[in-house]
């Protein structure tokens, strides 16, 4: 019976760490749609619910009722398997970010590494998703996305070395408590904005959104997809996104401290914090989407493998250089 | 323990039959991903006994990278699927000496590792090794790895550096004809130099580039 409490314990903390997490990226989907819709002088969605707010619901309700087409000449078992590796992968790394000292699902110690290990397992959803379609232009956008997401991924890697060179471990909340006295924004300040420009890339954003542009590939690796498949393609893609600005806010903007430490502002629960810095972050993803038109495939790879990547590398060597000249280096 | 000991061998059961499903599958592609089901279970098994960098860098270079190389090749090779032909047809016949030769020749030098490791314990001994129970298995490691091990590591470092340049060396040719765009020129070009007015007579026309 112990067993089975343990297991009943654990799964009532998972929920509710995921069902926060779906609701927010329903919500952060209407919030993308109405800040897009703000730069370019529109409404965006407003009928459903006050400032319409229900949009999403009503979206997925759309979805969930239409009907799911599979291609005869489809790989079956994949093209379905697909959408639902994407999904699960987008939310199985929330299991370790850390809402506030202590509240997190899973503290290990190789927190930073199972998340970076989650997101390039991303890759799979959408090759497999464009393999098994059995069609050209998802095959064509998987590979683009594949391509895209490896290189980009090389220049995160070496991003996260420099905040690790700063904190000496590779625990999340260890990350955000090393950052006390000051966030790591200001002394890695070129690597924050190099950071976010990765991400954009690594969750096919626009400016790097060529997996599925829609002028060329149709919708790449999505088009094949109809009804709930798509929506969790989707649904994925948006959880991945909350979880690089929630990455980004951790390794760079401190995590659930307050910007202040002093009376009034340490009375908010750090959650909240956390919940802050991923909204200023996600809306500036959104005024990225509104105003950047979009990349050319070969000018892509050329800023991710020879603009980004040495660049990243020179950073590193100067951080560990100045730590261990000024004998900054953490210790434990 | 009996949960450990369940999880133990949920994963190496899905280890080992993944493992044979790679050779075993006819579609090539579901080979590979067979191979990243192993590739998994693997990781997950190093993460059980303790060793959760190792598993996590398992997950990252072979899942993360090599496994997406592998599916690449493979797809784009797009190998002919070989229907209810395995093992006993006329063409795979030919194959299968050198495979059992290949694979004996890897079973006796696993078991000339492992004997020779327990017949001489003290042949490697981890003891000797400063590694403190205190610090976490990342520490540990690279402590070890920076200071008693470091000219292997760089060596074996070197080593796949120089692998890297000889396969872009091999591969790399020169191609006549190519048209290549300059960013620095693009972006350096003035208005004054990519615009001319030019009074065109009728009749005669403009001569541009010459």
């Amino acid at each position: 019976m112990e067993y089975f409490d343990i297991i009943f314990q654990e799964v009532y903390k998972i929920l509710f760490l995921l069902v926060p997490v779906l609701v927010s990226v329903a919500m952060i989907v209407w919030l993308d749609r109405r800040v897009w819709a703000f730069v370019q002088k529109r409404q965006g969605p407003n009928v459903v619910g006050p400032f319409g707010l229900l949009q999403s619901l009503a979206d997925a309700l759309k979805y969930i009722f239409k009907e799911i087409i599979i291609p005869a000449s489809s790989n079956k078992v994949i093209f379905i398997l697909a959408p639902i590796i994407t999904m699960t992968l987008a939310l199985i790394a929330w299991a370790v970010i850390p809402f506030n000292e202590g509240q997190v699902l899973a503290n290990i110690n190789v927190g930073i590494l199972y998340i970076f290990a989650v997101s390039s397992l991303g890759v799979y959803g959408i090759i497999m998703g464009g393999w098994a379609s059995n069609s050209k232009y998802p095959f064509l956008g998987a590979i683009r996305s594949a391509a895209q997401m490896v290189s980009y991924e090389v220049s995160i890697g070496i991003i996260i070395i420099n905040v690790l060179l700063c904190v000496g471990s590779l625990n999340l909340s260890d990350i955000v408590l090393a950052q006390q006295e000051m966030w790591f924004i200001i002394p890695l300040f070129p690597m924050f904005v190099i950071f976010f420009i990765s991400s954009l890339a690594e969750t096919n954003r626009p400016p790097f959104d060529l997996p599925e542009a829609e002028a060329e590939l149709v919708a790449g690796y999505q088009t094949e997809y109809s009804g709930m498949m798509y929506a969790m393609f989707w649904l994925g893609e948006y959880a991945n996104i909350l979880l690089m600005c929630a990455l980004g806010s951790i390794l760079f903007l401190g995590g659930w401290l307050s910007p202040i430490d002093i009376y009034p502002f340490t009375l908010v629960p750090g959650a909240v914090w956390l919940i802050f810095k991923i909204l200023f972050l996600f809306i500036l993803f959104a005024l990225v989407k509104a105003t950047v038109p979009r990349y050319r495939y070969d000018q892509l790879m050329r800023l991710g493998w020879k603009i980004f990547l040495p660049f990243s590398l020179i950073y590193v060597v100067l951080t560990a250089s100045y730590l261990f000249y000024f004998n900054l280096l953490p210790t434990n | 323990m009996i949960a450990h000991a369940i999880f133990f061998y949920v994963f190496s059961l899905i280890a080992i039959i993944s493992a044979i499903m790679v050779t075993v599958s006819k579609n090539t592609v579901h080979s590979v991903f067979f191979l990243i089901l192993d590739f998994i279970s693997i990781s997950c098994l190093f993460i059980m006994i303790g060793a959760e960098f190792l598993g996590m860098i398992m997950l990252i270079v072979y899942v993360g990278a090599v496994a997406v190389l592998f599916l690449f090749v493979v797809m784009m090779l797009n190998v002919a699927q070989q229907k209810n032909q395995w093992l006993l047809s006329k063409e795979s016949s030919g194959h299968i000496p050198i495979g059992l030769i290949i694979s004996a020749l890897i079973f006796f030098e696993l078991i000339i590792v492992i004997g020779g490791w327990k017949y001489k314990p003290d042949l490697f001994n981890s003891n000797n090794l400063d590694i403190s129970s205190e610090l976490s298995n990342t520490h540990s490691l690279g402590q070890i790895l920076y200071t008693d091990y470091i000219h292997v590591f760089q060596i074996s470092g070197m080593i796949l550096l120089i692998a890297m340049i000889g396969a872009i060396v091999l591969t790399f040719r020169q191609r006549e004809g190519v048209k290549k765009q300059s960013y620095i020129k693009q972006i350096s070009r003035e208005r004054s130099e990519g615009v001319e007015v030019l009074d065109v007579l009728s009749n005669k026309g403009v001569k541009i580039d010459d």
